[in-house]
């Protein structure tokens, strides 16, 4: 993985994260990534990965930028950055969101919560300093915007996340909040932990279940070995959480989603808010109304690839001898076992079941359009919640 | 039959003008969890230094070159079915292809197993 190269960012020298030592004393293989040291694999992604889908695994996200947002009409400020509905966000709930540009391309991807007091968004590590800049454009000066650049983020993944997390007993702190274990899918609350604050959110980034912990950076090693002394818990490097997020089919910025491409193509009208598709009022609103009226030309889809060969980002994508397209994110799929891909294809070729074939070093491989995610998605929904 | 190695993590045993090749422990250590060789066709000829086979791992392609100019006589076919064999031995069983060298001279320039320690503790 060359996450960074693309995007343009340049970032030196190679900074260190709260859990560094931590990592290297456990073993992890440490990789510049987003101008950041982080452990790309600790045993091997092959078996990091499945353990994730079966059992649970740590991840050092702590390079992601964790922005509060505060002040009045905070919520409808930001609106006019992003497509999703803010204003009727509810205190202890998150949206997953896409800031945009004038043009309608996607900036970055973001999760936005409603903190109550404030709002809370988890954006990409390669982006944070732009998308900060882009806010204090943007926002009126009575909107503060805080880094939260001391603090880390652990996210814990896997069926048995649940299991591991309720063991460390977190209190709710605040009134009305529930237990971690009874927080459903996209909720999150604070917690205290002994007397260390969490912000705990029940989201992830590989399909599975899990949780998403905001910590203080002097808590961060006394949290993530806590975590990892629960049996069902292993460390689990960037290797594996690309795989995984994949499999689940979630696009990566940088590689599937660029400031070239628009919401409705990327196949994430989902996260433009019934509200804002009729009222627009937000940086990019034109082409987001355009394409949903006029479908765009190309979109985003997942391929399976026959054979063993891997199809990587920049492998050319065609419909008998004419180039429909070009995979933007590829590999092996550990679960599968089979070779699965991203990409990007004329609409005409990108129903469901469409056959295709893929370049890779001068070889046509096989392929095949198919509804992502390529592994079904095990996230625990509360009923009524959304 | 002499063991030779490159600085691109390659090792070379030497049998007559028979070279097989393979790719070191510490390269496959590097590289984690390969799913795939491909590798060149028999017949196929190389200068030193030329793309001779390609490993995917589960995060990336890396380029195998000829450690010495040849042709390819064999290539090691068991690990079309099973390329982890590269992870689980990757200095015996998981060698990649043979080639019969046209300059058996061009070896003189490589490492012995000893050299090759010491090269690989230093990095």
């Amino acid at each position: 993985m060359s996450e960074d190269s693309s995007i343009g960012i340049d970032v030196t020298p190679t900074e260190v994260l709260p859990l560094d030592a931590w990592h290297r004393a456990r073993g992890g293989r440490m990789v510049d990534f987003a101008g950041y040291w982080l452990p790309v694999q600790y045993e091997g992604i092959m078996a990091e990965h499945l353990w994730t889908r079966e059992s649970a695994g740590l991840f050092d996200v702590s390079h992601m930028g964790q922005l509060k947002l505060s002040g009045p009409d905070a919520a409808a400020e930001l609106e006019k950055l992003l497509p999703g509905d803010i204003i009727g966000l509810k205190p202890g709930k998150i949206r997953y969101s896409l800031f945009l540009d004038e043009n309608g391309g996607v900036l970055d991807d973001l999760m936005v919560t409603n903190r109550g007091d404030h709002l809370f968004l988890i954006v990409n590590g390669a982006c944070k300093w732009d998308d900060i800049a882009h806010l204090r454009e943007h926002l009126p000066d009575e909107i503060d915007l805080n880094h939260l650049d001391e603090h880390a983020l652990l996210a814990l993944q896997g069926p048995k996340a649940v299991d591991a997390l309720a063991r460390l007993g977190l209190a709710p702190a605040i009134d009305g909040a529930p237990a971690v274990e009874a927080l459903g899918f996209m909720e999150a609350a604070p917690y205290q932990w002994d007397d260390r604050p969490l912000g705990v959110s029940r989201s992830g980034y590989t399909g599975e279940d899990g949780y998403e912990i905001s910590v203080r950076a002097e808590d961060a090693e006394a949290l993530a070995t806590a975590l990892l002394d629960q049996p069902e818990v292993k460390p689990i490097g960037l290797g594996a959480r690309d795989s995984l997020r994949l499999e689940a089919g979630l696009p990566l910025y940088g590689h599937d989603l660029t400031p070239d491409v628009s919401v409705i193509a990327a196949g994430l009208g989902f996260a433009v808010s019934k509200r804002r598709r009729t009222e627009g009022g937000f940086l990019g609103d034109a082409r987001v109304q355009a394409e949903l009226a006029i479908p765009p030309a190309q979109v985003r889809v997942g391929l399976t690839v026959e054979g063993r060969l891997p199809a990587r980002e920049g492998a050319a994508i065609f419909s008998g001898d004419r180039q429909v397209g070009t995979i933007t994110s590829g590999g092996h799929s550990p679960t599968l076992g089979v070779p699965i891909a991203m990409g990007w294809v004329d609409a005409a070729s990108a129903a469901p079941g469409t056959p295709l074939s893929i370049e890779v070093r001068g070889k046509r491989l096989g392929a095949t359009v198919t509804s992502m995610p390529f592994v079904p998605h095990r996230y625990v929904r509360k009923g009524g919640s959304k | 039959m002499s063991r030779y190695f490159t600085d691109e993590h390659e090792w070379i045993d030497v049998s007559g003008d028979i070279a097989t090749v393979g790719i070191t422990e510490y390269a496959q250590e590097q590289l984690g969890d390969i799913v795939f060789v491909e590798l060149p066709e028999e017949g196929k000829s190389f200068d030193k230094g030329d793309d001779a086979a390609v490993v995917e791992s589960v995060k990336a392609a890396s380029d195998i070159y000829a450690p010495a100019s040849g042709e390819v006589v064999e290539v090691n076919g068991a690990l079309e079915e099973e390329p982890g064999l590269v992870n689980s031995d990757a200095e015996e069983e998981g060698w990649f292809f043979k080639l019969r060298l046209t300059d058996p001279s061009e070896l003189e320039a490589l490492m012995d197993e000893g050299a090759y320690k010491t090269f690989v503790a230093g990095l």
